[in-house]
Parts: C-alpha cells; sequence; structure tokens
C-alpha cells in the first residue's frame, strides 16, 4: 500500500487554456458506476456503522437508543474485549516486525546464485495464496497435543519441547502468530525481492573496490534502497494483522479462554451470535481508530527516517 | 553481496560454500514445507493407518477419502459458486474499477483528487465498521444467501485496489492516443473502449490475478451472506464440512486438497504473473 498522497502533477507545458481548449474533459459520469459499488458496500454502510456504535441498537424490530459512550466504557472493562484489545496489538506488532524480518532474509537468501532460487521462491510464497481457513484448519490439526508437530519433535528427540500448542492459554497466542507469520512471510519475501530487483549491481561493484565487506554493502548499499520495500511490506503486513479473523476463528475461536481473541473477532461474536449490534460497532470503531492511528504514526515514523538518511 | 561477481563464478564451479548453502535453504525449504507434507499424507491415509503411523508416508493410497469429500461435502456446487462469483465479480469489478481510475487520472481537479482519496480510504478502512449495517441492507433487500449479494460486496470491496492501481499506471501512460481519437471525433467512452482500455491490459492483468485470489478465499462475508445456503463458497463449504466431519481429518484434509487444486493449477501457470502482482504490494 503504498500511498503517494501528494497531489499529481496534471498540467504542465503549455498553458491550460490552450490544452483545454484541445482536450475535451473527461466525464464524471464514468466514474458513477464504481461510485455506486463503492457507496452502498463501504462508505454508508461505514458511516451508519460510526453512527450506531454510540446506540444500543440490537436488530431490526428495535429502535437504536442513544446511549453515549457506554459501549466504549464496556468495552475497556470486559474481559473478552479487553483481552482482544491487548491481543491484537500484540498480533500486530510482533507480526509485524518478524515477518518484516523473516522476509527480508528469504530475499536476501534468494536473490543470490543457488541453483534452486526459483523453485525455493515458488515454495515459500505459495501459503500466502492459499485460502486463510484451509491454513487454520491446516495448523489446527498439526497442533493438537498428539498431532505431526509434537510426533515430529519426539522423533527428533525433542519430546521436551512437546506443548498443547492451542489448548494452553500460556502459548496459544504465540502459536497463532507462528502460523499467520509462516502464511505470509512469502508475500514479504518476493516484496523484498522486487526491491532488490531494483539495487543497481554496479552500486555494490563500487562498494568493493572502495573495500567494503559483504555486510557493509548489505547494511549501506542494500538496505537504504529497500526502504520503499519495507514501507510496502510494513504497512501491508501491519494493516492485514489488525483486521485478522479467519485464521483465528478457525483455529481457536478466540480461545482457550479468551487468549486468543481478537476484535475482529469478538466483533464478529458480539454482532451474529448475542445480536448486540450497537456494542460490536463500537468495537469495529475502535479497531479503525487503531488502524489509522498505526498509519499516521508508520506515515511520521518513516518521514523522519527518509530525512535521516 | 555482489550480485553479477558471485553469479558469473557461480556459473563455473560448485564451491563447498556453495554446496552448503544450496543444501542448507533445501533443508530450510523442508522444515518449512513440513505442513504440505502432513496435509497430503493424512488426506491420502485411512483412518487405521492415521492413528498407527501418523507422520509415515501412506503405503496404500486412500483415494476414497476423496470421493467421499468430493460427495458428502457437495464441494462440485461449491466449486461451481466460487467460479461464478469471483469471475462475475472480477469481470465488473475491472469495468467500473479501469473507468472510474480514468476519470480521476485524467482530471487534476480538486474534486478528482478528493474521490481518488476518498477511495484509497478504503484500503485502510476495516470492513467490520459498515458489516452490521451492509448484512441488515442485504437482508432488507431480501439479497441473503444469493450470488448477487456476494458480487456486489466484493465488488465494493476490491474497488479501491483496483482504482489505486489503475490510476497509477494512467498517470504514467501517454496521452496522445487519446487525443488524437478526439480530434477524429469520438466521443469519451468510444476513446476509453477503443483506446486506453487496450493500453491497460499490463495493469489488468494484475487486477485481476489480485482481486480472483482475495475473492475466491474470501470467508468471513461469504460466511454471513451465503452460510448454509446452496450458493455457498469453498471456504464456507470447508468451514461447514470441519464442522460435519468433526474428528474425521483424513476427509477433511481431502476436501481442502480438492479445494485448493485449482489455486495451486493457477499459480504453477500464472506464477510470474502471480509473484510481480503481488510484489506491486497490495492485498485487500
Amino acid at each position: 500500500m503504498t500511498l503517494t498522497l501528494s497531489r499529481p502533477a496534471v498540467d504542465g507545458g503549455p498553458p491550460a487554456t490552450r490544452r483545454r481548449a484541445r482536450r475535451a474533459r473527461v466525464p464524471y459520469l464514468m466514474l458513477v458506476p464504481a461510485l455506486l459499488f463503492y457507496a452502498f458496500v463501504v462508505l454508508w454502510p461505514t458511516l451508519q456503522g460510526a453512527g450506531y456504535a454510540f446506540t444500543d441498537w440490537a436488530g431490526r424490530s428495535e429502535t437504536p437508543g442513544f446511549v453515549g459512550l457506554d459501549n466504549f466504557t464496556e468495552l475497556f472493562s470486559a474481559p473478552a474485549a479487553r483481552s482482544a484489545l491487548r491481543n491484537t496489538l500484540v498480533i500486530a506488532v510482533s507480526t509485524t516486525i518478524v515477518q518484516t524480518l523473516v522476509g527480508l532474509a528469504l530475499a536476501l537468501a534468494l536473490h543470490s546464485a543457488l541453483a534452486s532460487r526459483n523453485l525455493l521462491r515458488t515454495m515459500f510464497f505459495a501459503p500466502a495464496l492459499l485460502p486463510p481457513v484451509i491454513i487454520g484448519f491446516l495448523w489446527q490439526y498439526i497442533l493438537t497435543p498428539a498431532g505431526p508437530l509434537n510426533d515430529a519433535l519426539g522423533a527428533v528427540g525433542l519430546g521436551g519441547l512437546a506443548q498443547n500448542w492451542l489448548g494452553d492459554s500460556s502459548v496459544a497466542l504465540a502459536s497463532v502468530i507462528a502460523v499467520i507469520i509462516w502464511q505470509n512471510a512469502g508475500l514479504t519475501m518476493v516484496i523484498y525481492l522486487a526491491g532488490l530487483e531494483g539495487v543497481p549491481p554496479e552500486l555494490h561493484e563500487a562498494a568493493t573496490m572502495d573495500g567494503a565487506g559483504r555486510w557493509q554493502r548489505l547494511r549501506h548499499v542494500t538496505l537504504p534502497l529497500l526502504v520503499p520495500a519495507t514501507t510496502i511490506a510494513l504497512s501491508l503486513t501491519l494493516i492485514g494483522s489488525l483486521k485478522l479473523f479467519d485464521q483465528v476463528y478457525v483455529m481457536t475461536g478466540g480461545g482457550p479462554g479468551y487468549a486468543t481473541e481478537t476484535l475482529s473477532v469478538v466483533m464478529y461474536k458480539e454482532a451474529f451470535v448475542s445480536g448486540r449490534y450497537g456494542y460490536s460497532t463500537a468495537i469495529a470503531l475502535v479497531l479503525t481508530m487503531i488502524v489509522f492511528a498505526f498509519a499516521l504514526l508508520q506515515l511520521r515514523g518513516l518521514r523522519r527516517f527518509e530525512v535521516q538518511q | 553481496m555482489s550480485v553479477v561477481a558471485v553469479r558469473s563464478a557461480a556459473r563455473r564451479r560448485w564451491t563447498l560454500p556453495r554446496i552448503g548453502a544450496e543444501l542448507g535453504m533445501l533443508a530450510l525449504a523442508a522444515i518449512f514445507l513440513f505442513p504440505f507434507y502432513v496435509f497430503l499424507t493424512v488426506a491420502l491415509k485411512t483412518p487405521a493407518e492415521l492413528a498407527r503411523s501418523p507422520l509415515s508416508v501412506p503405503t496404500d493410497p486412500a483415494l476414497a477419502n476423496f470421493t467421499e469429500a468430493w460427495q458428502r461435502g457437495d464441494l462440485g456446487t461449491a466449486m461451481v459458486n466460487s467460479v461464478v462469483v469471483t469471475s462475475l465479480s472480477v469481470a465488473l469489478l475491472v469495468a467500473c474499477g479501469s473507468l472510474a481510475a480514468y476519470v480521476l487520472a485524467r482530471r487534476g481537479t480538486r474534486l478528482g483528487y478528493g474521490m481518488y482519496l476518498l477511495f484509497l480510504l478504503g484500503l485502510m478502512i476495516p470492513l467490520q465498521l459498515g458489516m452490521v449495517p451492509l448484512y441488515q441492507l442485504m437482508r432488507d433487500l431480501n439479497l441473503l444467501q444469493t450470488y448477487t449479494s456476494l458480487i456486489i460486496f466484493e465488488i465494493g470491496h476490491q474497488l479501491p485496489l483496483a482504482v489505486f492501481l489503475y490510476a497509477g499506471f494512467l498517470r504514467a501512460l501517454p496521452r496522445d492516443y487519446e487525443e488524437a481519437a478526439r480530434v477524429d471525433g469520438a466521443g469519451s467512452l468510444a476513446v476509453f473502449r477503443r483506446i486506453v482500455f487496450p493500453l491497460l491490459r499490463p495493469v489488468t492483468g494484475t487486477v485481476v490475478i489480485l482481486s480472483a485470489i482475495n475473492i475466491w478465499n474470501d470467508f468471513l462475508t461469504p460466511l454471513l451472506y451465503v452460510g448454509g445456503s446452496p450458493q455457498q463458497t469453498l471456504p464456507v463449504a470447508i468451514f461447514a464440512f470441519r464442522g460435519e466431519f468433526a474428528s474425521q481429518w483424513q476427509v477433511i484434509f481431502a476436501g481442502m486438497g480438492i479445494a485448493i487444486v485449482p489455486i495451486l493449477v493457477v499459480y504453477f501457470l500464472l506464477q510470474k504473473y502471480i509473484i510481480k502482482g503481488f510484489a506491486s504490494g497490495i492485498k485487500g
């Protein structure tokens, strides 16, 4: 998600009047079909949702009553929602950091002369394409107490590390995070590989002639040139992991207890199991605020980083 | 890591460090792919063999798991549903998205730019905020449990991505051809259809690939709209399937295997384009 926020220069060169006379304008009418779909699916429901967050709305027959900030007070005191808030932040931060590092390492390793590099790229990227529901069930089975992971650990003499990966509340969240990273590390990898393609080999040659070693070249030539790719990878992972639903819902349903609850999962359960529409949209509004806050934070952080470079 | 030097050196001979690096990466890949090994072997085992030797290679592949999954899970219907929903959504998305981006990229006005930002906002807004109101709206319009509800949703949901990709491409596209056609008296729509859209082919490929995969894999909204109906798509059918077969993992895995075959086939055919598309860094 590389958002180019600066307004693109459309006119330049000949005086605007002359150009305008020569160029008929593209009619706004052509925008209408897209705008209708977008307004119907995203804009209007989102605005409605933001409004319902301040009501006790509970379904079609009920008239929503304004309750002020009650939903938010409840959200910050109810154990499920509090746990979800904490887990969502933990998942987002840890997934983003680890996945970016793993993806970068894979990209650096596979942007080399390895004979098997194309095969390996194909393999590492494959999980990112598969439905999260299927990935969730696959890992749910692998992580059962008598499942393949514990069997495999036993087979290589590491039986002592065996866990009830999804059933023990002290490791369940870490297991979920590991599955997410396993699925999406390949995505970060291909973003970095695209970035590495753009690093001119001459720069490396020049640095080598100046006596720079492997690490120095990585540190002072490659990494600074990967800042744009890092921006893309970070925002993609961050926003995706904040909204995380599918894998958690199918693997643990938020359990054991509230150990792996996320805001998306709690929101879904409050809305479609408990029928508390007002409260559930309040949870969604908090999630939205968090997404926007992280996006702003990242934008500012990266700008500062780019200035320093 | 001077790429050129390493590459030319590597082509010449297999040195010991290089063999080590190759083997190390292959070992890492083997560990990484362990879940796929489990996937395949479990799907091919009988319950007895699965209990006896969970990690081994199946001695006598039990293809019966696949026929059972296919028939009892009604996966054929789900696959048809997924194909219908994905292809219609993608076709309409391409049409609406490219047209909209054309306006937004060619109109340099404040309004045009504001609209462009409005579409980009959709890349960030979690769908959860509008989820309940939209669900109610679909219900009031009697659209739940129809393809229509899903197709409308997927188009609206994927539009920010399509508009973003198309607008970026269009801004870099010279206007000479369009202007020549206009001088010849062609109208805006004709210019778009005959001149501009064909020039957009590379980015259309990216839009098709990314949105098709996103839509094919989508779970939460399809679960809400068509869950439990004959219109349910593959991820929803698999979810129901898991509940129904509880602990018959070999049948569940066979069903999941069937469900991912179309994606894997497309992946191996269009690998280069798919990886390039995702490398552009957008996923809805």
